[in-house]
């Protein structure tokens, strides 16, 4: 049976190149996102990209009262449901310390929203089996970091709701997939100072691509920032808390 | 972030300079941009010299503005964005028959890159030039207002953004005429041939689809001229999967390159190919893009670069003029490993276009003292003959020499003073070649 993936943040730089894969793979795309008009020509590319159909449909994690209508649409389909997460947002630290109150758009979209848009398709996921869900974190979300805190605390909440929702759906054949990518080269990171061991967005989904296919729990994007992670993991939380990155 | 600072080159790394680069995702973005700081846009910034360049100013990378936007199969006709590679065309619509008029040597050119190049391939003498098979194309001005233009509509800026070096404006889509592809395979003979009378022969005979040279530009004497002629078919057979290169690692010492290694690779290389002309079958990568086999080849001139020399001669002053060229280079022992002699048809697009029915040679050149007066004096010679420096590959060109080169330059500038009267898309390039005309 064929695919059909939800794919949310549709526009991110990381999510095109998911969505090509999955076009290359013959599958059904319902691409999600805000911008309407460039999610209207992504999916006019994954059509010439060979998906078996291309829609665009919007999706704010800040509203809603617009999940329902993806839901449907992905169910509607004559496919096996797979859905991916690529929303989310970046306020930086020194914005999020100048303007406290804009951590809860930033942690609706990086938590509260693509959360409860899965918890909405749940029954429709266990209905369906066979699928996936892909859920992307990342490294910031497995420690809170000086210099990062107020974006890794939305991640470590959507961390450990992928770890569980995973548990939750272990018996009913559908996988779920954690991806927490280091530094990927996208509008997100260009431009920013002190980034090293950059993966490019297309190397990134490839191993996004495979690493659903083999069922992967939890991959790290490029590997190697599993390394790093396990590392700044154990720093003891005394010398942890002088650090400032 | 909108802007990363950064020091650009172009693929050769003689010349470099620092500018901010933007790089937008989204059209939504590219029009911000564009109503608050206008800006020259480039591609894979694959040309050689300065192209892609602008010293303490703002650059805009199309390369993430890549979508396919309509495409026709019974027709071949295709709308994409700019940024799309043409390795990424051939890929995707090869195996539903259909591949790109003009493939240039790497697959890695962006389809905006190919038309502001004008871009030729191996098949040139059946096919012409890249910007031949285009139909129209959607342009950003100055203004940062957006135009369709083609030979019906806006004639004059459609003939002066094909080959114009992005002086017009931001290509932001275009729609092309794709040619039939027979299949993921090709028949490639190579030959070899022990001198210049031979190949140009050789060229003269030649009927296949596409075809091109490999010359010994260290060889002298009896021998001067001598090489490899490629010839290829494209027929049928599966697409292979595109696997990575091997690539070169790091910035490789002086003398990896050095004159002895050079004579060495390229007598092996000659001597390799077969005297009678072998026939085998190849993917068809492996013709169109030779040098993509080898990643960040450029790396292996160290990190001081190199500049490629690209030449035309017309067919009247050919013979006398490629020997004494040939002459002139292998005498200065400054040639690379693999120079490249091709035949061209008369077929251009642009004013600016760079092909003429003739003989092209390329030859690259490590940057250091010597090859900038050598690079200086083939330039002249080809302008003696009537021939022309080709702007995407050059970096050494006096532009004193642009109005012998391009006849048709002045249209060019009438055009490039409406559309852009401020100069905002003026690159390193066209400051130094005087592009626009302006310095007296």
């Amino acid at each position: 049976m064929s695919n059909a993936w939800l794919i949310l943040g549709a526009s991110s730089a990381m999510a095109r190149a998911f969505t090509r894969l999955a076009a290359a793979d013959g599958a059904h795309v319902i691409l999600a996102g805000r911008d309407a008009t460039d999610l209207t020509i992504l999916a006019r590319d994954a059509e010439m990209r060979g998906a078996a159909s291309a829609a665009a449909m919007p999706f704010d994690t800040r509203k809603p009262e617009s999940f329902t209508a993806l839901v449907t649409a992905l169910t509607a389909i004559d496919a096996t449901p797979n859905i991916a997460v690529f929303a989310g947002s970046m306020v930086s630290q020194a914005e999020v310390e100048a303007n406290p109150a804009a951590i809860a758009g930033m942690i609706s979209d990086n938590l509260t929203g693509p959360s409860q848009l899965l918890l909405m398709a749940l029954p429709d996921m266990i209905a369906r089996p066979g699928g996936a869900i892909v859920g992307v974190s990342s490294v910031s979300g497995d420690r809170g970091r000086a210099s990062n805190f107020g974006y890794g605390a939305g991640k470590a909440g959507f961390t450990a709701f992928l770890s569980g929702l995973r548990a939750r759906l272990s018996r009913s054949k559908v996988h779920v997939m954690t991806v927490k990518p280091g530094f990927v080269d996208t509008a997100m990171t260009w431009g920013l100072p002190g980034l090293f061991l950059v993966a490019s967005p297309d190397d990134a989904a490839k191993r996004i691509w495979r690493g659903a296919k083999r069922k992967r729990n939890v991959i790290y994007v490029p590997g190697f920032w599993w390394m790093i992670m396990t590392i700044i993991k154990h720093v003891p939380e005394f010398i942890f808390k002088k650090m400032k990155f | 972030m909108l802007y990363k600072d950064t020091i650009q080159s172009g693929w050769g790394r003689a010349l470099r300079s620092k500018a901010r680069i933007a790089r937008p995702e989204r059209r939504t973005a590219l029009d911000e941009l564009m109503s608050t700081a206008p800006a020259p846009a480039f591609g894979a910034a694959r040309s050689y010299g300065d192209a892609a360049l602008n010293a303490d100013g703002a650059l805009i990378d199309m390369s993430r503005l890549n979508r396919l936007l309509r495409f026709t199969p019974e027709t071949g006709c295709l709308r994409a964005e700019a940024g799309v590679t043409l390795g990424e065309l051939l890929a995707i619509f090869g195996p539903q028959g259909w591949m790109p008029a003009a493939m240039p040597g790497t697959a890695h050119v962006t389809l905006g890159g190919a038309i502001a190049s004008d871009v030729h391939g191996k098949n040139h003498h059946a096919h012409g030039s890249f910007g031949q098979h285009v139909s129209s194309i959607r342009l950003m001005g100055a203004d940062g207002k957006l135009r369709d233009i083609s030979e019906v509509e806006h004639p004059e800026l459609f003939r002066a953004t094909i080959g114009g070096m992005g002086q017009t404006g931001v290509i932001v889509a275009a729609e092309l005429r794709l040619i039939r592809c027979a299949g993921g395979r090709v028949e490639l003979r190579k030959q070899r041939l022990p001198n210049l009378d031979a190949f140009l022969a050789a060229f003269h005979d030649n009927s296949a689809d596409f075809s091109v040279g490999w010359i010994d530009a260290t060889a002298k004497g009896t021998a001067l001229g001598r090489g490899v002629l490629e010839e290829g078919h494209v027929i049928a057979g599966n697409f292979a999967s595109p696997r990575n290169p091997r690539a070169v690692p790091f910035n490789m010492p002086g003398l990896t390159l050095s004159r002895p290694a050079v004579k060495a690779f390229n007598a092996l290389y000659y001597h390799r190919a077969s005297a009678s002309g072998r026939m085998r079958k190849r993917p068809i990568g492996d013709m169109f893009f030779p040098l993509d086999g080898l990643a960040h080849w450029n790396r292996l001139y160290g990190k001081r670069g190199f500049h490629q020399f690209q030449c035309v001669l017309p067919q009247s002053t050919c013979d006398v003029m490629l020997p004494r060229l040939l002459e002139e280079i292998a005498g200065s022992g400054l040639a690379s490993p693999l120079s490249v002699l091709k035949k061209l048809g008369s077929g251009r697009a642009g004013y600016m276009s760079f092909p003429m029915a003739g003989m092209t040679l390329a030859a690259d050149f490590r940057a250091n003292a010597k090859a900038v007066p050598l690079l200086g004096k083939l330039n002249r010679m080809v302008a003696e003959a009537g021939g022309r420096v080709y702007m995407a590959k050059d970096s050494t060109l006096d532009p004193g020499l642009i109005r012998a080169m391009y006849p048709e330059v002045d249209k060019y500038r009438a055009v490039l003073a409406e559309v852009d009267p401020t100069g905002v898309f003026t690159t390193d390039l066209a400051r130094r070649l005087n592009l626009r005309g302006t310095d007296a």
